[in-house]
């Protein structure tokens, strides 16, 4: 028998636990996947259920199934044209997944990408609340780049498409206690009743910091930067205007509007 | 020595070598998960299984280890082990998980696990390595959940999310000491409970690293 400290007895040691370990490893995620990605569907519906005021953050899960089915709707909408489509299943199309398929998104060039995504899907998920067939609020995907990470969140804006319900940001890995209290109870609670557009219908909504005047004119379209997270702030900033401008949700906006919802 | 028993390793340290009291190991996670109990009780469970099974995976192969790449081979255990609990709790317990976010990955460099695993898992065998991991999981356990139950106590007037004391607030009484969610004060509360220990266990106390030479008329005395 080989010596316990040569060199081929530690190379066959190493390689036997790495082996084993990964083995190991890779049969939990595997093994847990389908659990995992149920938990994040649900968190999602649960975030899109709690920015649209209507459900508590901690609602159970079949709680959130069952309010979801019952008060949300999912529309796919074409981003340049601003038309609903049929093509997809809204409940099963991952706008995440089409935006790295080259057929069903495009490259933004570097003076569009605001939001700092790279590629934006040509096809998204909205989301609406409706009371007797009319709309009450309007629930849309919004996603960019703060600073370590990308956030997805949601906004959702009254019939009026200019009053903001709320917003939120479901996933992010921005820095805890700065960054990260995008998730803060107390600042999303600033959002609800800020509007977004100017009278031309021009996305004004900012973020500003030093705090906001109350007595200015412009109170309604500003929201107080988060302390000590400057990039994430900037990051939120650039990635409502990205999403709410003509690359966005422009378009589809101007359609609503034009209807008459 | 003497051989220890199951009952000794067990049960030392939960007062009398307590991981965090006496051998001041694992303070990071401590101040940062105590902010309430749920995620207190839940980082305990995290640890205590990953310290018992790293000590009994460690202890069984410990005698085929070169010594020059021991230190490696324990990580790897324990790092697939915190993933394989990473992964569990993001599968049963997605909403924790999101709120313990990088302090379960953190157990991997949490000194209480590689500290057990060099220095018993390496020495004693596997059954008693296991027990050892048990009980130094309780040890850190029960520091946690003593933080946990005075922070979120006195610092919301809950425990585990139900209401215990009626917050001034919403008319009750109580006005909460919000200092206490902040991680500086379990750094205070730790600070006490050692006190408490070592008063209560004079042998915890060490003799002091030197001795101040009192100085009469600005000449030292020795």
């Amino acid at each position: 028998m080989s010596n316990k400290e040569s060199t081929s007895r530690t190379l066959v040691v190493a390689l036997a636990v790495s082996l084993v370990s990964s083995v190991f490893v890779a049969g939990a995620a595997v093994s847990l996947k389908p659990i995992q990605i149920e938990n994040r569907q649900l968190d999602k519906q649960r975030s899109i259920l709690a920015i649209a005021g209507l459900g508590e953050a901690q609602l159970s899960g079949a709680a959130v199934k069952k309010l979801f089915g019952e008060r949300i709707s999912a529309k796919v909408v074409d981003l340049s044209s601003g038309d609903y489509v049929d093509q997809f299943d809204a409940a099963s199309f991952d706008p995440l997944k089409a935006s790295r398929d080259p057929k069903l998104s495009e490259e933004l060039a570097g003076s569009d990408d605001i939001a700092l995504i790279k590629r934006r899907e040509r096809y998204t998920t909205v989301y609406t609340v409706e009371q007797d067939g009319k709309l009450e609020s309007l629930i849309l995907p919004i996603r960019g780049y703060g600073l370590w990470s990308t956030l997805h969140g949601f906004i959702a804006v009254k019939a009026d498409l200019n009053t903001v319900v709320g917003l939120g940001f479901y996933q992010h890995a921005e820095t805890p206690g700065l960054g990260g209290e995008v998730d803060n109870p107390k600042w999303k609670g600033i959002w609800p009743g800020k509007q977004l557009f100017d009278d031309a219908g021009k996305p004004v909504i900012r973020i500003v910091k030093g705090g906001v005047d109350p007595a200015s004119a412009s109170a309604v379209h500003q929201v107080d930067a988060l302390a000590g997270a400057t990039l994430t702030s900037n990051g939120v900033d650039r990635l409502l205007q990205f999403w709410l401008g003509e690359q966005g949700f422009g378009p589809y906006l101007a359609k609503l509007r034009a209807q008459g919802v | 020595m003497a051989k220890p028993t199951i009952k000794e390793v067990l049960l030392n340290p939960i007062f009398n070598n307590n991981p965090i009291g006496l051998q001041i190991l694992g303070i990071c996670s401590a101040l940062a998960v105590t902010s309430n109990l749920k995620t207190a009780l839940v980082m305990s469970v995290a640890l205590t299984l990953v310290t018992a099974f790293s000590n009994l995976f460690i202890s069984m192969i410990r005698k085929q280890i070169p010594s020059s790449i021991r230190m490696i081979v324990q990580m790897v255990i324990i790092a697939s082990l915190v993933i394989v609990v990473d992964q569990i709790l993001r599968a049963y317990a997605f909403g924790l998980a999101k709120q313990l976010s990088v302090f379960v990955g953190l157990i991997i460099t949490n000194c209480i696990v590689m500290g057990r695993a060099e220095a018993f898992a390496m020495q004693n065998p596997p059954m008693l390595s296991f027990m050892d991991g048990i009980g130094n999981g309780l040890g850190y356990s029960v520091m946690l959940i003593v933080l946990g139950v005075i922070r979120e106590l006195f610092g919301a007037g809950k425990l585990l999310g139900f209401e215990v004391l009626a917050l001034a607030k919403d008319g009750g009484w109580y006005v909460p000491n919000g200092m206490l969610l902040l991680p500086p004060s379990a750094f205070f509360l730790i600070g006490l409970i050692i006190w408490g220990l070592r008063t209560w266990k004079k042998n915890q106390n060490e003799a002091p690293a030197f001795t101040l030479a009192p100085q009469v008329a600005n000449q030292e005395v020795h």
